[in-house]
């Protein structure tokens, strides 16, 4: 993961430290990363620094990426699911540049994936790193709003607020209408806001094989899921947490058991689903027709 | 937590040792006092009310022996469940919180201060016992059901959000939820002060209920001796930061000794 390297870019242009970040500070956030390793869903303070993107364009993953990148790596992007959204492409071409390392859009191929929403569909393996970009890393905040009562909640293992925000989901709609950012606790421990990812994917980080990091740039915060850790969806005994179901499969590749977006196609409400996860529908669709 | 650990009933070991008791109580804020010297014992299913005017420092006192506010000098020690009496000084903070939000209550003068505002009536009720570890939906409404109703606020609000609560119902509301883990000792800061006067006497009536239902030991701080009269059965009178009377409520509303409490009972109107 070190190099010596002033600048890898390909391209000529101004010379940066490899994977943009000056190593001084690529080892504070590895040093941040370790600690929330070492303690699974806890949230670590860093000095996250200005990026070269705005805020909420993925800045805190993209810190993280850049700490945890070696010349070897094979990085995937993806956002929403998809590879070749604007904010996929540009944190692609980032690393390409800054790194000059070999970007990917097969899930099987990375060595690390930076996601914002979505966990692939094709289960992440050992060895395998998925970077999240987290806008709002602290699950208590809408309903706490104070920073100092919040981390002594954390402290003090004070979560019964969590399922307050349960309670008035059931109350008003029936079910726990909450279908992102859909709060866990780790290992019996921490409470976790798991990004926004969709609460399809909660029971993808359950055990993961793959390392799972976490990164608010805005808020300054890491935190990390050691591979195999215990990931449970809070939920109550006699409402117990499901996942969204589909009724039909992807209009595109057939798939069934995955997250599908909603395409609207004309003005006279004509609608498709599709998969979310642009390579596993591609993938499905080049073995379907050989 | 233990279920069983957190709701025993009315377990009281020793109704004769006081449930709590206050020794030698100072708080300063720099130079100025804000009270002093305060000392007294309070028993299980005993309500003692601190009376005074504004500024005497009876608000200070309560936030210090409620364990909200640290004091500058003295002890306030509190027996707990398990009938060991503990130096609330000493009390972790974890233990302190689970303290407060267990086995005592805080009733505040504005219910906003009490409430969580942007939370349904029955999430309101149902905080605590969540946070005591209640996972069962329907056991948790059930509960915050029964005590909307117990608190007389009509079963279909039980959705609504307190800001859609009149004063009166809020202030009931901040009481319900305060006693559905079955407090033994509730802090009552001017409870209907804010409330009109046929309200205050219906919240009046209902705490009284529920404190003589629940063998509830209250400490009550109000500056009118009317809801002190209605609620205590023992008054302490404070006057600039120190304790100038204490004594059985009747007989220091009746035949008051100190001279400040002859001016306050005679400020009361004749009826």
């Amino acid at each position: 993961m070190r190099t010596t390297a002033m600048t890898a870019a390909a391209t000529p242009g101004p010379a940066y430290n490899f994977a943009y970040l000056d190593e001084g500070t690529k080892r504070m956030i590895r040093r941040a990363i370790l600690k929330g390793i070492a303690v699974p869903g806890y949230q670590v303070p860093f000095a996250s620094r200005e990026m070269p993107m705005p805020y909420g364009w993925g800045t805190g993953g993209v810190q993280v990426t850049a700490a945890i990148l070696g010349p070897a790596d094979v990085l995937k992007v993806i956002d929403q699911g998809a590879d070749d959204t604007t904010n996929a492409v540009s944190i692609r071409a980032f690393f390409r540049k800054t790194a000059g390392i070999a970007t990917t859009t097969r899930t099987v191929e990375a060595t690390i994936v930076q996601t914002r929403h979505r966990i692939p569909e094709t289960p992440l393996a050992a060895g395998q790193i998925i970077v999240y970009q987290v806008p709002i890393p602290e699950p208590l905040r809408f309903l706490e709003p104070r920073e100092t009562e919040t981390r002594t909640m954390h402290a003090l293992e004070e979560y019964g607020l969590m399922h307050v925000k349960l309670y008035e989901d059931i109350a008003r709609h029936g079910h726990i209408a909450t279908t992102y950012a859909y709060p866990v606790k780790v290992e019996g421990r921490y409470v976790m806001d798991p990004s926004p990812l969709p609460k399809f994917d909660n029971p993808k980080m359950h055990r993961s094989p793959a390392l799972q990091l976490f990164g608010a740039g805005r808020e300054k915060r890491i935190y990390a899921l050691p591979p195999y850790t215990d990931v449970r969806s809070l939920d109550f005994e006699d409402h117990p947490f499901t996942v969204q179901s589909f009724t039909e499969p992807c209009a595109v590749c057939g798939a069934r058991n995955v997250y599908l977006d909603e395409v609207v196609t004309d003005d006279r409400g004509g609608r498709m689903f599709v998969c979310s996860d642009t390579d596993h529908c591609g993938t499905r669709r080049a073995e379907a027709t050989p | 937590m233990n279920a069983d650990a957190t709701f025993p009933g009315a377990a009281s070991p020793d109704a004769a040792d006081p449930i709590l008791s206050v020794r030698g109580l100072e708080k300063r804020y720099g130079e100025r006092i804000g009270c002093t010297d305060v000392s007294f014992d309070l028993w299980p299913g005993e309500v003692l009310a601190i009376v005074g005017e504004s500024g005497s420092g009876k608000t200070t006192l309560l936030n210090c022996i409620s364990a909200r506010r640290a004091p500058s000098a003295g002890t306030v020690s509190y027996r707990m469940r398990d009938g060991v009496t503990r130096d609330l000084a000493a009390l972790g903070e974890a233990e302190r919180r689970v303290l407060m939000r267990t086995d005592w209550g805080f009733v505040h003068q504005n219910p906003i201060d009490g409430l969580r505002m942007r939370v349904s009536a029955g999430a309101n009720v149902g905080e605590r016992l969540m946070a005591v570890g209640d996972r069962n939906y329907g056991r948790i409404r059930a509960t915050a059901a029964d005590w909307l109703a117990r608190v007389e606020i009509p079963a279909d609000r039980i959705d609504d959000q307190p800001t859609a609560f009149s004063g009166g119902m809020r202030q009931r509301l901040q009481i319900a939820r305060n006693l559905v883990t079955h407090p033994r000792l509730v802090f009552m800061d001017e409870p209907t002060g804010g409330l009109d006067v046929s309200v205050q006497a219906r919240v009046l009536d209902l705490l009284r209920g529920l404190v003589a239902d629940l063998g509830l030991a209250v400490v009550i701080v109000t500056h009118d001796l009317a809801v002190a009269r209605l609620l205590s059965q023992r008054i302490v009178v404070m006057k600039d930061g120190t304790v100038v009377e204490e004594g059985l409520t009747d007989r220091v509303l009746d035949d008051p000794r100190h001279p400040y409490t002859q001016l306050l009972v005679a400020s009361i109107p004749e009826s």
